[in-house]
């Protein structure tokens, strides 16, 4: 099981809780899509992802970003077992998705930048340890039923 | 997992310049010395972040990160004190310096696109042969380079932007890694 310091678990809260949910995620997405084109093959039925204006504007692709950050929520509610909150979230990108699970990492880093760019000078390195953890854990949980 | 995902995205700027879904050849020829394109509007916006940050104040956050968010990247620095506690980091001169180092050989990079690979010979020798880094590494100081920006540039640091940006880090980070193979 994963262990969080007091320290790490006031980090993640902070975070959470500075955050506009409904941004960081379609922000976070479209970098996705953006900074590693080839991710853009799992949403053909998205629409127009032609140019990078077209997918920042692509409504589906701010729909589904809201999604994962609302996912992310979830993980944080259920700090000390995300395994096991994770599970039909795993079998649901494995078994019907068929994502690669090394695009789990790629999108957790770009919601990095994203909550980087939105909270400046307090995003120390400390709370960056703590969150890309939260991360590591989450996308760990993501990967499990691919195994 | 992180192998393969410098391969991808390595053949994937390949794959972009030459204009063909064949990577494995595109991998052959990469290894015996494609050049890397740059657009003016890459170039652009590589200058354009360069313009907007102080080397002396990114660099040693950078490198802080890197030690404080990887532990294990501390092995690499026995020499520079104490590094026992994230505030004996942050307050370490000789990282800060070390920090300061690897921006301005950065910068080296920047003024020179077309020949980052030569500006990167020597110092991928002497990573390689005499410090022993696991080149990994470069791309977990990549990456803290790359978030230190984002806190610096806010909205600034556009998925376009950050694009290009992480595309010039891959090329310095292959550079780095060339005397490895």
């Amino acid at each position: 099981m994963v262990v969080w310091t007091d320290a790490e678990r006031a980090a993640i809260t902070g975070i959470f809780s500075k955050l506009n949910c409904d941004v960081v995620g379609p922000n976070a997405l479209a970098r996705c899509l953006i900074v590693y084109p080839w991710t853009q093959r799992y949403f053909a039925k998205f629409g127009n992802l032609y140019n990078a204006a077209a997918i920042m504007g692509n409504p589906m692709v701010a729909a589904h970003g809201k999604v994962v950050l609302r996912g992310l929520d979830k993980a944080l509610k259920n700090m000390d077992d995300i395994k096991k909150a994770y599970t039909q979230l795993s079998e649901l990108h494995s078994e019907k998705l068929h994502v690669d699970p090394d695009n789990f990492k790629l999108l957790a880093d770009c919601i990095t930048i994203v909550v980087a760019g939105q909270m400046g000078s307090a995003f120390t390195a400390e709370i960056q340890a703590a969150w890309q953890k939260f991360l590591a854990v989450v996308v760990s949980a993501l990967c499990r039923q691919y195994y | 997992m992180a192998e393969k995902r410098r391969g991808s995205v390595a053949d994937h700027h390949v794959t972009k310049l030459l204009g063909s879904s064949d990577t494995r050849r595109h991998s052959e020829q990469h290894s015996g010395g494609t050049m890397v394109g740059w657009t003016e509007a890459e170039r652009r916006a590589i200058r354009y972040v360069w313009e907007k940050i102080e080397v002396d104040v990114v660099g040693p956050q950078a490198v802080a990160s890197v030690l404080i968010v990887y532990p294990w990247t501390q092995r690499y620095f026995g020499a520079f004190g104490n590094l026992s506690s994230v505030s004996a980091i942050l307050n370490n001169s000789k990282v800060a310096e070390h920090g300061k180092t690897v921006l301005n050989s950065l910068g080296l990079a920047v003024k020179d696109l077309d020949n980052i690979k030569s500006t990167y010979a020597k110092l991928s020798e002497f990573h390689s042969e005499e410090v022993n880094v696991d080149p990994d590494n470069f791309r977990l100081l990549a990456d803290c380079i790359t978030i230190v920006i984002a806190t610096k540039l806010g909205s600034a640091f556009s998925p376009d932007v950050q694009a290009v940006w992480q595309k010039f880090l891959d090329v310095v980070v292959s550079a780095l890694s060339r005397e490895y193979h």
